[in-house]
């Protein structure tokens, strides 16, 4: 399809995104992979467009994960997520943003089961003040984390210390974008751009600079599959969906991949480097791989944050081919410090993986 | 036209998921786990759609319902506005509730995902905790998350979480109201109830086929279910 035909799909699905007053929710697995990430979402919001981000820390984990390996009983996850929304209820806003994306999936996935079926609303609410005595409003403005870097895109740009361009060419960095499945497959028109050709991450890019990679498994599952991961005996499902999506990527020379779900950046960083140490194969240039950031990561750089306080030396994959692209400076012997300067050894080295 | 059937039908999820199937195969044309096990969605649904008991308590036992990884991309592309994800939901509920799920090998892996992901979540509060992620256990996370994992504290630090700490911030402690409000929802929901049928029905095949079954994950039962593969799962 040519450009202009996505462009029009695209238009078909925009999302109302609230402008200010959130209530932020963490994820499970960006907090225990890229807190850095997290951390980045909070101080560009926060700080550098002035917007009010709450927080409560007394909120949990929505059970996603334990529902989506079906231990959890669609019940019980309705009510506990009905405990959320009660946290925001409590602190007088009614914007809600999750930074996960089985989370937002979730979120969809309820409220849509209640406008269908009211009883269920009604029971899961007398589930919720049995057990805690608590009530709740429903959120008024549903959006994930990445739709809110979205809206605000050319904000971040006009902010911009550094472009998604290869300074020493002026060529811009071919991007592959990757959406979390729970974004939009279940619901389109939940998410920007729909599940077909999603802008959501594909607009930041533009935004900054960078050109999108179409390929042929765009839209393929990163593989994580929930139980596919979680049990050691079913991870060849894992790496055998990201190793596709590798080789139909490889041919456009990617030079970075963006992503919004939490385990997609963990999985499209690991098995890169899993099939190397297996199979002995790069799928970037020189026997390198492809660098693999969150949202918040590459908004983070490109409005010249610290890639050490970004978290990116817990990449498997080495991040500085990007960093030298982008004409980012960075200390090399800063990136295994502690948080106090302290010596903390370094890696071992990959016997495969290209390192720098 | 059978109990089974009406059992799992009154499951939001089957009504949600399944309007008409007209078996097209949409669904398992785009399905990673087609591509990988040696499975249909195309056919669960046949099966479902049937309201045949004797095949669908066939299926609830089978290996088939726990190959699906849940992506949903069988919504996306289905003609009909099915979901075949949501239908093996509703059927991996009902094949714990009644026990078949210990029948098959990967069913069998519900007793080692309650004990890890349903323990983080009620002793937690998160469903994956960077604590849990052990490298021993997790080889492909590679010497980089190895080297994190040694000097936690630090690297956590440095990359702004708040681990273990009070208040805001990512990776802080839970306080413990949250975690018995987190509690008593699970018993009031049955979420508590779903836990221990997991346990119970594990034991008796434990039992069974007389394999050391404990707590925890250090014994013959649940070191079992790590890594067993019986090589008859992928189509190749």
């Amino acid at each position: 399809m040519k450009i202009e035909g996505k462009r029009r799909l695209w238009q078909d699905y925009q999302k109302e995104v609230a402008d200010d007053k959130f209530f932020y929710v963490r994820s499970c697995i960006r907090q225990t992979f890229f807190p850095g990430s997290e951390r980045a979402f909070v101080k560009i919001i926060g700080t550098e467009l002035q917007k009010e981000i709450n927080e409560d820390p007394a909120h949990t984990s929505c059970t996603g994960i334990g529902y989506h390996t079906d231990i959890v009983p669609f019940e019980t996850t309705q009510t506990v997520v009905a405990r959320q929304f009660s946290l925001m209820t409590e602190a007088g806003l009614e914007n809600y943003v999750p930074s996960c994306i089985t989370s937002f999936g979730l979120y969809t996935e309820i409220l849509e089961t209640w406008e269908h079926f009211p009883l269920i609303e009604e029971q899961i609410r007398e589930n919720l003040y049995k057990a805690t005595k608590r009530t709740f409003n429903k959120p008024k403005n549903l959006a994930h984390a990445s739709d809110v870097i979205f809206k605000f895109r050319y904000e971040i740009a006009a902010k911009a210390k550094h472009k998604l361009v290869d300074v020493h060419t002026g060529r811009p960095l071919r991007v592959v974008e990757h959406i979390g499945c729970h974004y939009s497959k279940m619901f389109p028109h939940k998410g920007i751009g729909g599940a077909e050709y999603p802008y959501v991450l594909a607009g930041m890019v533009e935004a900054w600079g960078g050109e999108v990679i179409d390929y042929p498994e765009r839209r393929h599952c990163c593989g994580f599959g929930f139980r596919q991961y979680l049990v050691q005996a079913n991870r060849g499902y894992s790496i055998a969906c990201s190793q596709k999506k590798f080789e139909s990527m490889q041919p456009y020379e990617p030079d970075l991949i963006i992503t919004n779900c939490p385990g997609c950046p963990m999985f499209l960083d690991r098995w890169q480097y899993v099939i190397g140490e297996m199979e002995k194969v790069a799928y970037g240039p020189n026997g390198q791989m492809i660098p693999v950031f969150t949202y918040e990561e590459v908004a983070g750089l490109v409005l010249g944050y610290d890639p050490w306080e970004l978290g990116l030396q817990m990449h498997q994959v080495n991040c500085e081919p990007v960093l030298d692209k982008m004409g980012i400076s960075y200390d090399p012997d800063l990136k295994y410090k502690g948080s106090k300067g302290e010596n903390l050894g370094v890696p071992v080295l990959p016997e495969f993986l290209k390192c720098c | 036209m059978g109990e089974l059937f009406d059992r799992i039908a009154r499951d939001v999820r089957l009504e949600e998921g399944l309007n008409s199937c007209i078996h097209c195969g949409t669904c398992t044309a785009i399905c990673p786990a087609a591509e990988f096990y040696d499975y249909e969605p195309r056919s669960i649904v046949e099966i479902v759609q049937s309201r045949d008991d004797e095949k669908i308590e066939a299926l609830l036992s089978s290996e088939t319902i726990w190959y699906c990884g849940e992506c949903m991309s069988c919504r996306t592309r289905c003609p009909r506005g099915n979901t075949p994800g949501l239908v093996i939901m509703a059927l991996r509920a009902t094949a714990q509730e009644m026990g078949y799920f210990v029948n098959s090998e990967k069913g069998r892996q519900q007793l080692l995902l309650k004990r890890v992901i349903g323990h983080n979540i009620l002793e937690t509060g998160y469903c994956v905790h960077n604590k849990a992620v052990v490298p021993s256990m997790h080889p492909e996370q590679g010497p980089t998350w190895e080297w994190g994992y040694e000097n936690m504290q630090s690297v956590f630090e440095k990359m702004g979480a708040n681990l273990d700490g009070e208040g805001t911030g990512a990776l802080r402690k839970i306080p413990q109201e949250a975690l018995d409000e987190l509690k008593a929802i699970f018993d009031v929901t049955g979420g508590t109830k779903r836990f221990d049928l997991i346990e119970s029905f594990s034991k008796k095949a434990a039992q069974d086929e007389g394999l050391e079954f404990g707590e925890g994950l250090d014994n013959e039962y649940v070191e079992k279910l790590i890594s067993a593969n019986n090589q008859h799962h992928c189509k190749l």
